[in-house]
């Protein structure tokens, strides 16, 4: 039986395990893909206090690197499910049962889809959640972005210097963004705003050639041809598993508060899955060392 | 088996004329998920699983859009110089060589 098993390893995953084998425990971390987390996908963190200027795969790996050099144990397995019993926590993955004392629930958050069919055929063929990673392959082209936060913006920003045009679709007219970097967009001489729209149709075969809006208001439908669509209209958690010990809110995020408890004793929650303010790489670090202090004075 | 570094200058006889299927890495130093994947298309190559070349996009532009990449890692399975797959994105082990066994 391991002390704590740590679900995911990311950022906050990865911190719980530092802080629980340090503790004198042991810490069973159990990932679905790889290691890391969102933050492999950004080419150069310069946010994080002491790292400035660290790309974000460097980044995971070192933390990779530090747990299992303390002792963590880290393996490649799917959890499936969560069931308390007389002993503690039983978890079931694609591959095995582990049996844990306590729990760290640090599932993290992924790219929202828009929800639109075949979305997932074209992701690759025209379809990005990561404009920095894939808006090179655009250069010279037509592109969209979706959302209106600062993600979105941004997105378009890096695009626009790249592109020969990009449309900025919105559901609404106003936006979540900052104002500044709204004005910096609206300067750039080749960025059209499609407010109050919806994207509601992708066409083309094999890869993306089009996007159809529909205005929230007319409900007019115009078709944009484009060979890029770049979705940044936020985050989703993946808690759906473990409803059963972690109360969710309506968007699925685990509840909890600072002090990173969940409604079930013995299980506790880090980083981007549960409800907070602030996602960020060194709030979702703070969280693993919370969770984990925590869980290691439930054990004892 | 090393993975081959693969250009446009030995694009046609290394992958197009190659008498076995190869599987090509299409990557970028600054990709992350590339990283992540490259170490498991090195040890599929070494296990000799499949023939693997790894073409870098930042110096081979011409070869990415012609094969249509807009997203990196891609992977491609090309049979008699023909794209017979296309994998986008990170894969684990187990499905990556599941992957490769049901194209090969």
């Amino acid at each position: 039986m391991a002390d704590i098993i740590i679900v995911g390893a990311g950022t906050a995953g990865l911190t719980a395990a530092i802080y629980a084998v340090r503790g004198g425990k042991s810490a069973l971390v159990l990932e679905a893909v790889t290691y890391g987390g969102q933050i492999v996908n950004t080419p150069e963190i310069e946010n994080y206090p002491g790292l400035y200027k660290v790309s974000g795969f460097d980044y995971a790996t070192k933390l990779y690197e530090q747990a299992v050099d303390l002792g963590a144990d880290i393996r490649f397995e799917t959890v499936k499910r969560i069931e308390k019993d007389e002993n503690g926590f039983k978890v079931t993955t694609d591959q095995d049962v582990h049996e844990g004392k306590a729990v760290i629930l640090a599932t993290g958050a992924k790219n929202r889809p828009l929800g639109v069919a075949r979305e997932q055929e074209l992701v690759g063929r025209g379809i990005s959640y990561c404009a920095t990673c894939d808006g090179m392959f655009y250069r010279g082209k037509v592109t969209a972005v979706a959302g209106g936060g600062n993600t979105a913006i941004e997105d378009a920003q890096y695009l626009a210097d790249l592109c020969d045009k990009v449309y900025l679709i919105h559901r609404r007219d106003s936006f979540r963004a900052d104002v500044k970097e709204v004005e910096k967009l609206k300067a750039k001489g080749n960025v059209e705003f499609v407010l109050n729209a919806n994207v509601t149709e992708l066409v083309g075969e094999p890869k993306l050639s089009a996007v159809r809006v529909e205005d929230k208001f007319t409900k007019e439908v115009r078709e944009i041809p484009v060979d890029g669509l770049f979705v940044a209209i936020g985050q989703m958690p993946a808690n759906e598993a473990f409803t059963n010990v972690a109360l969710v809110d309506e968007k699925g995020y685990i509840v909890s508060g600072e002090n990173c408890l969940t409604n079930t004793p013995g299980v506790f929650t880090a980083g981007d899955c549960r409800t907070k303010e602030v996602r960020q790489l060194t709030t979702a670090a703070s969280d693993g060392a919370v969770a984990a202090l925590a869980a290691l004075k439930f054990i004892g | 088996m090393e993975p081959i570094v693969i250009t446009s200058e030995n694009f046609e006889n290394e992958v197009l004329k190659s008498q076995e299927p190869i599987l090509i890495d299409f990557w970028a130093s600054w990709c992350g998920p590339c990283k992540m994947l490259s170490p498991l298309v090195d040890k599929i190559a070494e296990e000799g699983v499949i023939k693997v070349g790894k073409i870098n996009v930042d110096d081979e532009m011409e070869l990415a859009g012609e094969y249509g990449v807009a997203s990196i890692p891609t992977l491609l399975i090309f049979k008699n110089g023909e794209v017979a797959a296309q994998s986008i994105g990170f894969k684990p082990m187990p499905a990556l060589k599941a992957w490769v066994a049901s194209v090969k």
